[in-house]
């Protein structure tokens, strides 16, 4: 009897139990049922994108019938997981964006649609020619677009005006890195918290080897030679670093070797650093976000030099469709309405001028309400990118293309362990030779490895 | 209020500035945090720190503005829902390992707690890849699931070891009485070891609840509360106060469950602690 009532009781139990999975199953597959396209859109947490999502109504007030979903993340996470997503065909995203380091490579991959044959002669709206050239460049691939450019940039110098007027110093419009070395060595004041220039020293790619990469550029460096030999101990390419090190270990910020952007964005912003040399779509908001004594000071350069004209890097983030995305045409609807003129005109207006996407259209440094806005800083943007040559980085001749990074696949693993060794030269746990020494080792085997230069 | 002087209450008076000054050590981080979050993003970075200053809720705000209601709603499904499976799953079996142990119930229970040997990074691509082929990716349930295997060796082994406390001759008495097992479990045992429970369900739901790694592998639009919050580490911006707002709210749930079992929970991990 015990018995009986028991089984039936667990016989209950377990039907509850499955009627419970089968409302959770509902749950999750809830959010899913459509009536409607809906795009989901993964994306670099930045203050345009974050525009962008915040003006989502422009685009259903024309596109009724087609919801957009993000997924925001910050650079390192996107990276991994859109990667995750493209290569085992999951299919999440319909909209993904990407690096310019990362569109030539997925193209070549096949995992992109090639937007310059699938959709842009379809749609003769979109104003194709007025993309900026360098930019459009760095998100093609054998000539096609695979990606839309919704910003790009390049890098310059910031720096104090009122402390180089008391200093007596005058800033040119196109500094050498000897001049930066000395006036850095003029305005570092340690003792009342002022370091004489801010710069990237925390290890990663796409961290302080994108201001060092620049650096080697312009001393006559290189990463490789014709033969996809490593270049890291060359004479001209271990003078650049030599030089980035000690300029940072004279006249830097401290701690030097564990910060990036933020850190120097802070520092900067906080009136505790002369110059700073970083990307140029830091200028909108740092102008924005500086302490009042430093805002109306903010003083603009381009890269600094030795022996090219131009040293600023070049970077773009790209929208592109995944080949395994279920909605591509919808997905196109998306990303040329998002790197439209139009779109630029209506974030202008509503979210201000300073905070439209940058560096992608010519028409945009047109428009007479953002040179007004961003008259300290927009013209040597857009002459920096356009004298930004990805496709010739270096004095001499290189088998790679990409300014601040080589455009192959091994370049994340290759950048991220000589960025460590030269942190630790920064950081002066290792002395620029040894940290070369070991670097030129290891990218050796990891060319060899991957049969480069057979 | 005793005024005389023993070693005894001189003992306590060290043990309780000790403790105040432990207690305010582990709590100077999250005032600093809510401190922060009041602030604008230019004295969240100040240095030396601002210490006086106009508090601002703009960051709240934003918080909300962001989507941050619809996250928390992912988050108390995948973390609640899962907690309570866990639970529902762990009594039964934590019953047939202490009072009526099956056979050979040692190897059963460290066969539970050997799932928890490998990390999950390890397994990552297998599920992943298993998820993608049910359909599964970007759901709640996909988390709840995950989670559920996540906490229920831990829950196991907490809930088991609460068992083994309780007294065996008042089993005794009860099936002497005639009370069928499943009786047994819920009238004699379940409310000996709810303080015990609690503590266990507390510590499922904030495991779930902080819970990154997965969430951020298998979900995308269906964002649990740790990824909302990286959404604000924005590329050129300063942020620090903009975060800590968003990382305050994130923590207001699970304090408030914390203090809702309060009571409990000191007498859940204290218990078998004296026999």
């Amino acid at each position: 009897m015990t018995k009986k009532l028991a089984s039936r009781r667990l016989f209950r139990a377990a039907l509850s139990g499955g009627v419970a999975l089968s409302a959770l199953w509902a749950l999750g597959h809830g959010a899913s049922a459509r009536a409607q396209t809906t795009l989901t859109v993964a994306m670099a947490a930045n203050p345009q994108m974050e525009t962008a999502e915040k003006l989502i109504d422009a685009f259903n007030a024309k596109y009724p019938d087609i919801k957009v979903k993000f997924q925001t993340l910050p650079e390192n996470e996107l990276r991994p997981t859109v990667l995750k997503d493209v290569a085992t065909n999951a299919g999440q995203f319909d909209v993904v964006m990407i690096g310019s380091y990362e569109v030539p490579l997925w193209a070549q991959k096949g995992w992109v649609h090639d937007l310059s044959k699938d959709y842009i002669p379809a749609d003769p709206g979109y104003d194709v020619a007025d993309l900026t050239k360098p930019i459009a460049d760095i998100v093609s691939y054998k000539g096609d677009l695979y990606g839309l450019p919704f910003y790009g940039s390049s890098s310059f110098t910031f720096y104090r005006k009122d402390l180089f007027a008391k200093a007596g110093l005058t800033m040119p419009e196109h500094p050498t890195w000897d001049q930066i070395a000395s006036f850095a060595d003029k305005l570092n004041d340690p003792q009342h918290g002022m370091s004489g220039i801010c710069l990237r020293g925390v290890p990663g790619w796409g961290q302080n080897l994108a201001a060092l990469t620049t650096v080697i550029n312009t001393f006559g460096g290189s990463w490789f030679d014709m033969s996809w030999t490593p270049q890291l101990t060359s004479p001209k390419t271990k003078a650049a670093v030599q030089f980035y090190v000690d300029l940072l270990r004279k006249s830097g910020e401290p701690d030097a070797a564990s910060d990036g952007w933020q850190e120097c964005l802070q520092l900067f912003s906080q009136g505790k650093a002369a110059m700073w040399y970083d990307d140029t779509v830091f200028a909108g908001p740092l102008i924005d976000q500086a302490a009042p004594d430093v805002k109306n000071n903010i003083g603009f350069a381009f890269a600094p030099v030795k022996e090219t004209k131009y040293s600023g890097w070049l970077w773009a983030w790209g929208l592109s469709i995944p080949k395994t995305s279920r909605h591509a045409d919808a997905a196109w609807k998306f990303i040329s309405w998002v790197t439209s003129k139009d779109y630029i005109q209506l974030a202008g207006a509503k979210a201000g001028w300073g905070q439209v996407p940058p560096g992608s259209r010519n028409s945009t440094y047109q428009i007479p309400e953002y040179q007004k806005a961003t008259a300290a800083y927009s013209g040597i943007t857009q002459e920096s990118v356009n004298h930004a040559d990805p496709l010739h980085p270096t004095v001499g001749k290189v088998p790679y293309t990409g300014v601040q990074y080589v455009s192959i696949p091994e370049f994340v693993q290759i950048g991220d362990f000589v960025s460590q060794q030269v942190a630790g030269a920064i950081s002066g746990s290792l002395t620029v030779d040894q940290a070369l020494d070991t670097s030129q080792k290891r990218v050796k085997e990891i060319m060899d490895d991957a049969g480069y230069g057979q | 209020m005793s005024s005389f002087r023993s070693s005894r209450s001189f003992g306590g008076g060290v043990a309780t500035v000790a403790t105040w000054i432990g207690g305010l050590l582990m709590f100077a981080p999250v005032a600093w945090m809510v401190l922060t979050s009041l602030k604008t993003e230019q004295q969240a970075v100040s240095d030396p720190p601002t210490l006086f200053f106009i508090p601002t809720f703009a960051h709240y705000v934003d918080a909300f503005a962001n989507g941050f209601l619809a996250s928390a709603w992912n988050s108390v499904v995948a973390a609640g829902v899962s907690t309570i499976i866990v639970i529902l799953l762990a009594v039964p079996a934590a019953y047939a390992l202490a009072i009526r142990p099956v056979q050979k119930w040692r190897d059963v229970l460290f066969f539970f707690i050997s799932t928890k040997m490998m990390p999950v990074a390890a397994g990552i691509v297998p599920l992943y890849l298993i998820a993608k082929d049910l359909d599964l990716l970007n759901t709640r349930l996909v988390l709840v699931i995950l989670y559920v295997s996540m906490n229920l060796p831990l829950a196991i082994w907490m809930t088991r070891s609460f068992m083994t406390e309780v007294p065996p001759e008042l089993l005794e008495a009860a099936r002497l009485d005639g009370a069928s097992r499943s009786r047994e479990m819920v009238t004699i045992i379940l409310p000996l070891i709810r303080p015990g429970l609690a503590s266990t369900a507390l510590l499922c739901f904030i495991f779930a609840w902080n819970e990154y790694f997965l969430a951020v592998n298998f979900t995308t639009t269906v964002a649990t509360l740790p990824i909302f919050l990286q959404k604000f580490l924005s590329f050129g911006k300063l942020y620090t106060a903009q975060v800590a707002a968003v990382a305050t709210l994130v923590n207001i749930p699970v304090v408030a469950a914390g203090w809702l079992v309060q009571k409990s929970l000191v007498r859940g991990l204290t218990f078998g602690a004296v026999k």
